[in-house]
């Protein structure tokens, strides 16, 4: 019998104990406990969010695989699929963010080479309190050196990301990791495990003390005591993770291996209980053959650890030697712990002796499901009171435009990127700092254009239409690099869902995005849900990071978001409107941040599918996304060219918006463009035949950026000096 | 002409090397695993760019004991090219093979990204055909790369012509703003005495392809085949 003080404290209620109870008809032991703690945790079980993400669009004609399975696949033409996902690694970051982020890495890679297909690019989404703050500063550089020392030792470039510095995230930092993958459509590896008698082989690293309960610790709040709790933090090892990679698709491609899934959160506990739920078996192990680097470990130890770089899987009989002898080549450990069994009960064995007894489906698939409250939160009726009139008016309008340069959230992310290997595997051929990184498909003539977006701040005045912007934006920004939006991958990371009003934060995101992803007829195939993001009871904006990947029919048809050409038209592509909304400007020259930004699905989509066809007829030699900073600041990114800068000379009207709204507002549906003067009409007739507004407002050329604001010329600034400030501003903030 | 691209654990960039010599070069070429103790009947060994080892105790220094590594040094007194990027030259410069060492970066902190470099002569058999002081763009990623010797090697070196690339500006000047982690001389490129072994920080297979923004590092490659067929001198 169990304490109840006990089973609280691993994270299971009076009723789930119950419940427990009820299932084994007995009471469970320790390990038993632990083991269901563990699994029904929101971070394994998808308790509070699950009934929610039925809500997805996840099904269409590129679907290989959907949600469900280590990580989602698309088609992506000539028998290929794209493996992608993005998962969270948020709490072990904020108490030791090196390990924290490199093992996020890690677990995501994991996540896709398990399907059988070749990690071929990394991207990170991430969040930290203000640069001006001492351990924020801390927390950044070392999750970057943690992302950046993991990834770029395993051969896989870490090709695009975004991260946004705001104080709501001081206490809780977020790290996003992405990753996807490439495999033949046909040789995509799955989790189930099935056939009695087939062996169950732990592959990989030894398992130790660490990362206990870790899957736990994401399923609580961040706390004063949370910096005791280092047990819960993993330590990576990115060289063993290489052969991981290379002895698993090695062994994979002999065809002997039945299923295979990482063990992740919750480590041996998760991956036999879910590999044998999916496969309608059951499983019988014993641990004492698990491969172990501490002595003395109890069965609740080895069946909780989340030590990092580990496998599980179920091979065909009489091939575990060939198996075996695969990972041996690449000096991994590789021992039968076990056996398949079709009574659906996973039976674990600690040297010949029961240790735990449960079923399979119990842990992995029965999760208690809870349909949570809730409620509007007060803030949002403050911050919807917002009178854009009662702003005083802004006289000097250049040193506006650098304060937003210089902004964290807008400044080159060059700081960051540097320290990636962007380009091992020579895929990458657009680099960061475009609006989406792109890849080659060797051999085939196509290419991959791919991202992660989220504006949090939208999403916290509106989590609804905020999320639907965070698609409608990374769906914009790989349209503008030619490619056709295929798939979404999501990292819903909001705070405590127990609390009605985040739970209507999550609610009202999770329904934004399914409507904008219904909007563009682009399936969610993937993802995660990070909950309980908060620190001393206050939690982070919502953030639900949206991955998108598109694909590009013809890879010579490809774009940036750069300047070319001087005497290039400079167009304004999309829906002018007010945008002073939840703006960086509003925020960095006001100190607000109010009212309620808005987004037209319907406009959004017509927009996209012109700008993707006037790049795919070689209309256009750039197109950038307008986003944070509003117009002026797209000028002058698309003027920063690190292949040569260009300036820009552009005249505009405000067109009954205020002077500020018109340089400065986020206005969705608006894309810059430059293309050479002689295919204007081309695209002025494109525009027309997708009802697009359009409007021809400058030249590139000089080196200066000149904003003329209703006939006066409002901005001249030099490229070279706003260009050496937005690109030195997040090093500087570190010096 | 045959190339052989040695695989140690950890290597990250054979399937490149591999992919530039066979698909851009179109010349026969062969992976090899770490365990092999002899790499006779190639023309070249390449030893790519990665983390063997992970680049525990330091970078190069446990692959350079790697059974292969044997007959990479028969090799190289055969007189047969050998060529080490990044982590490769990091693995020749441990084994002896080359001089010097590479340390971390200046600035502590790995760097990725495009630079120039500047062709010191066209008289090795990596680099004749570049002309003399030619620039090339080829990029670097590397956590370890900070070139030192000691100035006696060093003069010895520069007398014999064994120093073949240095980091420099886009117009070709050799400066300290050019110098991206510090090396000594600006030094990114050098080869042995003899001239058939040469290691290099930056990765010529990432710019040997318009598509990846640049083509020069192919220049280096057929320099190789150059002087296998003997074309040159």
């Amino acid at each position: 019998m169990i304490e109840p003080k006990v089973y609280r404290e691993m994270g299971l209620n009076d009723v789930e104990y119950a419940q427990v109870m009820k299932i084994l008809g007995r009471h469970p032991n320790y390990t038993e406990v632990g083991m269901y703690a563990v699994m029904w945790s929101e971070h394994c079980g998808y308790k509070y969010s699950r009934p929610v993400l039925k809500l997805f669009p996840t099904t269409g004609p590129r679907v290989l695989q959907g949600p469900g399975e280590n990580a989602g696949a698309v088609d992506v033409g000539d028998g290929m699929a794209v493996v992608m996902k993005i998962e969270s690694h948020n709490h072990p970051s904020a108490v030791e963010p090196y390990e924290g982020a490199a093992t996020g890495v890690g677990g995501i890679v994991r996540d896709i080479f398990t399907m059988g297909a070749r990690p071929m690019a990394a991207l990170n989404s991430l969040r930290f309190g203000e640069l001006s703050d001492a351990r924020t500063r801390y927390l950044f550089d070392r999750a970057v050196s943690g992302i950046a020392g993991y990834g770029n030792c395993i051969g896989v470039p870490s090709v695009a990301g975004e991260v946004y510095f705001d104080d709501s995230y001081e206490g809780n930092p977020l790290i996003n990791a992405m990753c996807l993958g490439l495999v033949k459509s046909d040789k995509i590896a799955r989790s189930s495990a099935s056939g009695v008698g087939n062996p169950v082989m732990y592959v990989g690293a030894k398992t130790g003390r660490d990362g206990i309960h870790g899957a736990t610790f994401a399923s609580v709040e961040l706390s004063d005591e949370s910096e005791e709790r280092r047990s819960p933090t993993q330590v990576g090892d990115p060289f063993t993770e290489k052969l991981l990679i290379e002895a698993t698709l090695e062994a994979l491609n002999t065809g002997h291996i039945v299923g295979i899934q990482d063990m992740g959160a919750a480590g041996l506990t998760c991956s036999t209980t879910e590999m044998a739920a999916k496969g309608d078996s059951g499983m019988e192990v014993d641990i004492s053959l698990v491969p172990r680097r501490e002595e003395g470990m109890t069965p609740y130890e080895v069946m909780l650890s989340e030590s990092q770089e580990r496998m599980l899987l179920v091979a065909a009989k009489g091939h575990e030697n060939e198996v075996k002898g695969i990972f041996e080549k690449w000096g991994l450990n590789a021992v039968v712990i076990g056996r398949l069994t079709d009574d659906g009960i996973v039976r674990i064995y600690d040297n010949g002796e029961l240790a735990a007894e449960v079923p399979a489906k119990s842990l992995a698939e029965d999760t208690p499901v809870y349909h949570m409250d809730a409620r509007i939160p007060d803030y949002i009726a403050q911050v919807r009171r917002f009178d854009k009139d009662e702003l005083p008016q802004i006289e000097d309008f250049e040193p506006i435009l650098e304060l937003l340069l210089r902004r964290h959230n807008i400044a080159s992310k060059e700081y960051i990127y540097r320290q990636y290997d962007h380009m091992a595997q020579i895929n990458t051929v657009v680099l960061p700092g475009s609006d989406a990184a792109v890849l080659r498909l060797k051999g085939t003539g196509r290419g991959l254009a791919v991202t992660v977006d989220c504006n949090s701040r939208y999403c916290y005045l509106d989590p609804y239409i905020g999320s639907a912007i965070a698609v409608a934006e990374a769906a914009r920004n790989v349209v503008c690099s030619g490619a056709e939006p295929a798939a979404v991958t999501d990292c819903l990371n909001f705070g405590n869902p127990e609390k009605p009003e985040i739970f209507w934060q999550f609610r009202q995101a999770v329904e934004g995005i399914s409507a904008a992803c219904r909007a563009f007829g682009v399936p969610v195939i993937s993802g995660n849900v990070s909950f309980y993001n908060e620190s001393q009871g206050i939690a982070i904006y919502p953030t639900p990071a949206i991955g998108v990947l598109g694909v590009i029919e013809n890879i010579e048809r490809r774009c940036t978001s750069f300047f070319k050409n001087d005497d290039d038209a400079v167009v304004l592509l999309g829906f002018n409107g007010p945008g002073l909304d939840g703006s960086e400007y509003l925020k960095a020259a006001h100190g607000r941040v109010a009212g309620c930004p808005s987004l037209d699905l319907d406009k959004e989509k017509r927009l996209q599918a012109c700008c993707l066809e006037a790049i795919r007829s070689g209309l256009l030699a750039s197109a950038h996304d307008i986003a944070e900073g509003g117009l002026a600041v797209a000028l002058a990114e698309s003027c920063f060219n690190t292949e040569g800068s260009h300036g820009v000379s552009v005249e505009i009207s405000s067109d009954g918006l205020r002077q500020d709204d018109a340089l400065f507002g986020e206005a969705q549906s608006r894309i810059l463009v430059s293309l050479d003067p002689s295919k204007l009409d081309s695209l002025i007739k494109l525009a027309a035949e997708h009802d697009v507004p359009l409007m021809v407002i400058g030249a590139v050329g000089g080196s200066n950026l000149i904003i003329d604001l209703d006939g006066s010329k409002i901005i001249d600034l030099k490229i070279e000096k706003i260009e050496s400030a937005w690109r030195g501003s997040i090093e500087e903030a570190l010096a | 002409m045959k190339f052989g691209v040695v695989i140690f654990p950890g290597s990250n960039c054979d399937c490149d090397c591999r992919r530039v010599v066979e698909q851009v070069m179109e010349q026969p070429v062969d992976l090899i695993w770490h365990e092999a103790d002899s790499v006779d009947g190639y023309d070249c060994i390449i030893l790519p760019g990665g983390f063997s080892y992970g680049n525990y105790l330091r970078a190069g220094a446990i692959a350079s004991h790697s059974p292969v590594m044997g007959a990479v040094k028969k090799a190289a007194a055969d007189g047969k090219l050998v060529m080490g990027i990044c982590n490769g030259f990091q693995v020749l410069a441990e084994a002896g093979l080359l001089p010097g060492v590479l340390q971390r970066n200046k600035n502590l902190r790995f760097i990725c990204k495009f630079l120039h470099l500047k062709v010191e002569h066209n008289k090795s058999a990596f680099t004749n055909a570049c002309s003399p002081g030619q620039v090339l763009r080829i990029p670097i990623a590397h956590d370890e790369g900070k070139y030192y010797v000691d100035t006696k090697v060093l003069a010895e070196m520069e007398a014999k012509g064994q120093v073949l690339f240095r980091y420099c500006d886009a117009g070709g000047t050799v400066s300290a703003e050019a110098n991206p982690n510090g090396s000594l001389g600006n030094i990114a490129g050098i080869c042995n005495r003899k001239g058939n072994v040469m290691g290099m920080m930056p990765y010529p297979e990432r710019s040997a392809e318009e598509i990846l923004t640049s083509a020069d590092g192919r220049l280096i490659f057929e320099s190789m085949l150059r002087h296998l067929r003997q074309v040159w001198k």
